[in-house]
């Protein structure tokens, strides 16, 4: 079953990339790039390493702990920016959410 | 994080980074595999050259399962699966899973109609990551008189819907011309019905068989502002929703485009009986020798050495008034293909640009045709084409 559309990221979400958009390190270029319908986007390191810890299972929040052990960084500054990040890539369709099961 | 590709006709871009591409001639990221000139369609501004390659001509499955590894190799990311019509190839199914094995993003460029619900589910398996498909209109009897095609439009209605159940992201590309262009906001609407992520609003670009079809296709210049007003309306309603790309036409304008990105710069695509081209018109323009993947020659080869490539690459084939032109490395010099068919040299300036000495009598023949009365087209097809009965049929 496919995630929904046009979500809104927030410390709860459980964001993952849908079939579509596809992380992938380009060996010629030595970039990581997003892989999308017609587009081919250039994600940086920290996009890069947020996307990876988005599996559909980790939230938002999880994902800002994790990177605020390991760069020694204030939680809500990270979250903020990680907030933004993912409802920019949300916001040009490449990006959707694992939600609970309400049936 | 920044978006590295530019608008779809010429999306097909190099990262560029902040080096000049110009300097290096890098892969580009993405390759149109035209794998068949066969289509049941006959619209009259077909992209394929006037003289289609015949079935017999066509690379073989393992031929094209090749061509495919070879462009991951050499750093392609994504190819398109277009024609023709590239579901009248049997053997897409396992093209499609190659590409997918090989770790190259995949798009189906289509015209729907020959597409079961079942082959589509197929494809989506063998991993296809995207779906574009091609209207003619909003209703059937334009749509379907436009296509040459009784059926058509109805048919794509429906596999637009199975692309969606089956969570392909979908395309919506509508080729406008003046017997159409009035059903623009229409197309807007029904490609949010059809929950469509993008919609390619391409104005025909005015070559071999559109060329032939200017008279019935040209729009007027009225059309043409209306038309960029609504695209421009749309673009800002529907931000987040819809993600609308627009192909200008370039007649009725001042400079010309910068067609492929610049002639071997970030472009190339390969015929249905394998010739590297460095644009799909780039057959029109005689003269010019392609090599085929079926040389000795790899394909990387012939991108970065062969005389087709670098005969236009630059801006060093360049004659007055391109060459001492302030803008030569904005749009180098606009079309080959244009330039071309319209002067009859590929190496002097593409009359869409007002420095072209013929700018002003072309695009004055052009505007007589858009306000005349010739609606009727000549059909593209293997026999040269079919000219439209006078009742429409």
């Amino acid at each position: 079953m496919a995630g929904p559309r046009h979500i809104s990221v927030s410390e709860a979400s459980r964001p993952v990339l849908p079939r579509h958009a596809k992380l992938k390190y380009d060996e010629t270029r030595k970039v990581w790039v997003i892989l999308a319908p017609e587009r081919v986007l250039a994600p940086d390191e920290i996009a890069v390493e947020v996307l990876q810890l988005c599996d559909g299972k980790r939230s938002v929040g999880d994902v800002s702990d994790q990177l605020a052990a390991k760069y020694a960084a204030p939680r809500e500054a990270i979250l903020a920016d990680v907030i933004v990040m993912l409802q920019d890539l949300a916001d040009k369709g490449f990006l959707t959410e694992i939600r609970e099961k309400t049936s | 994080m920044s978006d590295v590709t530019i608008p779809p006709s010429d999306s097909l871009a190099v990262l560029e980074k902040q080096r000049s591409t110009a300097e290096t001639f890098g892969i580009p990221l993405a390759v149109l595999l035209e794998i068949t000139h066969r289509c049941p369609l006959q619209c009259p501004y077909c992209s394929n050259p006037v003289e289609l390659d015949r079935s017999g001509k066509e690379l073989t499955t393992e031929e094209w399962k090749k061509v495919l590894s070879e462009l991951a190799e050499i750093g392609v990311l994504q190819v398109h699966f277009s024609g023709g019509e590239p579901t009248a190839r049997k053997d897409l199914v396992e093209l499609v899973k190659q590409a997918s094995e090989v770790g190259l993003y995949s798009n189906l460029i289509t015209s729907a109609v020959l597409l079961t619900r079942e082959r589509l589910s197929e494809l989506a398996d063998a991993g296809l990551c995207h779906v574009q498909i091609s209207f003619q209109g909003i209703e059937e009897g334009l749509a379907d008189r436009v296509a040459g095609y009784k059926g058509g439009h109805r048919k794509k209605l429906e596999v637009a819907k199975w692309t969606r159940e089956l969570d392909l992201p979908l395309t919506v590309n509508a080729v406008m011309h003046r017997q159409n262009l009035h059903q623009l906001p229409d197309i807007i609407q029904m490609s949010l019905d059809l929950d469509a992520d993008r919609l390619e609003v391409a104005n025909v670009q005015y070559y071999g068989w559109a060329l032939k079809n200017r008279a019935a296709l040209m729009p007027t210049v009225a059309q043409l502002d209306e038309c960029t007003e609504i695209v421009e309306a749309a673009r800002e309603r529907l931000k987040g929703r819809l993600t609308i790309d627009y192909v200008v036409p370039d007649y009725y304008a001042l400079r010309p485009k910068k067609c492929m990105g610049g002639w071997g710069r970030q472009f190339f695509n390969i015929s249905p009986a394998g010739k590297v081209l460095p644009c799909h018109a780039a057959e029109s323009i005689t003269g010019l020798e392609f090599e085929s993947v079926r040389s000795n020659h790899s394909i990387a080869w012939i991108w970065q050495n062969s005389e087709a490539f670098n005969r236009y690459r630059g801006t060093g084939w360049m004659k007055e008034p391109c060459k001492s032109c302030e803008f030569r490395e904005i749009d180098f010099g606009g079309c080959r293909c244009q330039a071309f068919a319209l002067t009859g040299d590929a190496a002097n300036t593409d009359p869409a640009c007002a420095l072209s000495p013929l700018h002003e009598t072309i695009f004055k023949q052009a505007e007589r045709e858009a306000e005349g009365e010739t609606s009727r087209f000549l059909y593209r097809n293997f026999a040269g084409g079919t000219l439209e009965s006078e009742n429409g049929t």
